[in-house]
């Protein structure tokens, strides 16, 4: 494993390093006292897996195709943004407009998450994106989706709000939400319906979950007890009828 | 009983004598104007939108498609399409769609702008015997150049450049998504860029694996629904192009309609088949200069700051301040869309009413840039109803860096400016993606065509330039007393920066 400090340096030369040493080969790197640089796995691409100690800042792993980030605190906003493949995981919160437009691979965060998470993610056959994340959500969550999975779990229901905020999946045309818990229809978008899970979700949400209790030391039998809601659209053209031709 | 009260545009003919029931034109028509009866070619008029593909492929000339006769009753307020329009809401209670640019009679300023020549004092050059130099390069420039000497003695650049994208002549394609135009009709621009040595641009729908090999003459674009981007889309061509807006539809969406939606069209988007891909107005990461600098970054990164970041805006009513804010965010390149600008699905109420021209704009944005002493900091492209070379040389003066076509490129393949991109009928296969009518463009045949039209605008900027006496299009960029203006105000004079002729 190679160690890379962090402390002081811009992101610019920072990423650069982590490009150069991984296109040499480097497998595993811990990247030490990262202070809010951003772009950190940024379009990058291979196997390598990544620890980071310290917050990193904003766009981690955008575009990024393959590799494995861990974060050990907090993560800020657009993480996965236009993501392909790999994984992400954050053992704290995360901010807001996670896995805008994101294509493949998975987010796993233990916390909470803010707003516009998961919004415009895409799916086809087999390319599949999760996002999991344990806590809350903010608004919008899911806005616009056109494929993929987004799993909400609410595992520490530490104050009063609601699970999701409003906007819940509007302009959703593709895609599922699972939500651990339930969802108020007064908060979702026009565009999605609320149903109970049927057999073969419990299976796919159980495949799901069982990799994200692995990464943070859960009981997967505790996580899959609770109730599951599944949201999805409507309707393939939510917008369909409002042109004229 | 009737059908509809919205009135047919056009009537569609058959001189019955001259007609030899061959079928031809029922099997050109992409809209199903024509059927047969069992021993005559029958009619039905309200489909027909004047694409004349039925025309051109009737052996016998014996097909007309006249402009409908009928009208409503004459009213100076009250006009055809006002009228037809409310009764296409009242019956269908949608927004009327249309495609290409806006056919609104406002004043087109180009055609009050005329430009010099040379006589006597000055002499003009002869591009037929004489070198002329239409190469441009696009992309940051460095504020001063610093030399040092080789170990060879000799002086040599010492300042870094930032990545260009070379130019052979100063027009581009303007983005034109794979979704919105067949498959066929990208093929044909990215032929025509290869072999003029200048670029074509993806639009937002991903990137067909057939087009990857044109990577050296492609610009890929990424806009709010982030359609088949990833690192590899990333870095398939020379530069990346972040959509803000069209110039068509300023402030919202892109909404390509589920009928264009196929199967290869939702692999290389990756949403569901017949879905409506969605493109929301903003980018939801972006709602500031500084969110725009983030994502300008994220891409720099991705592509290893190796290729320019184009920032594509529609003309609009700030748009000066707005291309500052996008030079400092750290664009390359500004691609600036006038509202009369191309589009393959916007409401029509949209597109004839938002927006400002592309003439005010580049005036106003290269005046912004060059009053802030950051001009040098990106190129300028102008696009938005560009219909010759002497409206490209006109906005190269105003201040372009280059030119992008892209309805002028498509009336190349066979287009005639219909307006029904939306429907994905189009019959001559290019704003559609039905197998039976795509096979119809052959991109190895009408690349020639465009080939063809590009080389002549190329001759005619040559002889433009020719005539100003010089020879370079560099030095016709933003040299706007070469321009003098026709029956302009003095308030548009001045925005314009021109003189009046006579003067």
């Amino acid at each position: 494993m190679l160690t890379i400090d962090a402390k002081g340096v811009y992101y610019r030369e920072l990423n650069q390093k982590v490009r150069e040493v991984v296109s040499k080969g480097e497998k595993e790197i811990l990247l030490k006292n990262v202070n809010g640089q951003y772009y950190i796995g940024d379009g990058l691409q291979g196997d390598v897996k990544i620890t980071i100690e310290g917050v990193p800042g904003n766009d981690l792993a955008a575009f990024m195709d393959g590799p494995t980030i861990i974060i050990k605190a907090n993560a800020q906003d657009n993480i996965g943004n236009t993501m392909n493949s790999g994984k992400v995981v954050v053992h704290g919160n995360a901010g807001d407009v996670l896995g805008y437009g994101m294509r493949g691979g998975k987010l796993h965060i233990r916390g909470d998450v803010g707003y516009r998470v998961g919004i415009h993610m895409k799916g086809y056959k087999k390319q599949i994106p999760v996002i999991i994340a344990g806590g809350k959500a903010g608004d919008f969550f899911g806005e616009y989706m056109a494929g993929g999975v987004l799993i909400l779990l609410n595992l520490d229901n530490r104050d009063d709000r609601h699970i999701t905020g409003d906007y819940l999946g509007t302009g959703m045309h593709g895609g599922t939400i699972f939500i651990r818990g339930n969802v108020d229809k007064g908060l979702c978008g026009a565009e999605v319906s609320i149903h109970e899970p049927i057999k073969d979700d419990i299976a796919v949400l159980k495949g799901y979950l069982a990799e994200y209790c692995a990464d943070f030391n859960l009981n997967l039998s505790d996580v899959m007890s609770g109730c599951f809601k599944k949201i999805i659209p409507t309707s393939l053209r939510p917008y369909g009828n409002l042109y004229a031709y | 009983m009737f059908r509809s009260l919205v009135l047919p545009e056009f009537l569609a003919k058959i001189d019955q004598v001259k007609c030899i029931r061959c079928k031809r034109c029922i099997q050109n028509c992409g809209w199903s104007v024509y059927s047969w009866s069992g021993d005559k070619v029958l009619i039905d008029t309200f489909k027909c939108v004047k694409c004349l593909r039925c025309y051109h492929y009737c052996p016998e000339e014996a097909i007309a498609i006249l402009d409908n006769p009928v009208r409503y009753r004459n009213n100076a307020n009250w006009g055809f399409y006002n009228i037809r329009n409310i009764k296409k809401q009242a019956e269908t209670g949608g927004i009327p769609l249309t495609g290409m640019g806006s056919d609104m009679p406002y004043p087109v300023l180009f055609d009050s702008l005329l430009i010099d020549a040379c006589q006597v004092t000055n002499p003009s050059i002869d591009p037929l015997r004489e070198p002329m130099e239409l190469r441009t390069y696009l992309g940051k420039k460095p504020a001063k150049l610093e030399f040092e000497k080789g170990k060879d003695g000799k002086q040599k650049l010492k300042t870094k450049m930032p990545p260009q994208i070379k130019l052979e002549m100063p027009f581009i394609f303007a983005p034109m998504s794979y979704g919105s135009i067949s498959l066929n009709a990208q093929k044909t621009l990215a032929i025509a860029a290869k072999e003029l040595g200048i670029v074509m641009n993806t639009g937002e729908g991903g990137l067909h694996e057939d087009i990857y090999p044109y990577r050296d003459n492609i610009i890929v674009q990424v806009a709010s629904g982030r359609f088949g981007v990833n690192p590899d889309y990333l870095n398939a061509g020379v530069g990346v192009e972040i959509k803000i807006g069209q110039g068509a539809k300023p402030g919202i969406g892109g909404h390509l309609p589920g009928e264009k939606i196929p199967l290869d069209v939702a692999k290389t988007r990756m949403i569901p088949i017949g879905t409506d891909a969605l493109s929301p107005a903003p980018q939801h990461d972006i709602y500031s200069i500084e969110d725009l600098r983030q994502l300008i970054f994220a891409i720099k990164e991705a592509t290893d700051y190796a290729k320019p970041v184009s920032v594509k805006i529609a003309a609009v009513h700030n748009v000066a301040a707005i291309a500052s804010g996008i030079v400092r965010a750290g664009a390359d390149i500004v691609y600036i869309d006038g509202f009369r600008g191309g589009t393959g699905a916007a409401p029509s109420i949209i597109r004839d009413h938002l927006g400002i021209p592309i003439e005010h704009a580049i005036a106003a944005v290269d005046d912004r840039l060059r009053q802030e002493g950051i001009r040098n900091e990106a190129s300028i492209i102008a696009a938005g109803g560009i219909r010759s070379s002497a409206d490209a040389a006109k906005v190269i003066a105003l201040g372009a860096d280059a030119v992008a076509l892209g309805t002028s490129a498509l009336i190349t393949m066979g287009c005639t400016v219909c307006g029904k991109c939306y429907t994905g009928n189009c019959s001559w296969g290019i704003t559609t993606q039905k197998p039976e009518l795509t096979v119809r463009l052959d991109p190895e045949v009408y690349s020639e065509r465009l080939i063809n039209m590009i080389h002549a605008w190329s001759h005619e900027l040559k002889e433009i330039l020719g005539a100003l006496g010089i020879n370079a299009v560099e030095s016709l960029r933003g040299s706007r007393e070469r321009l003098r203006g026709v029956g302009l105000d003095a308030q548009t004079l001045d925005i314009l920066g021109i003189k009046p002729a006579g003067r």
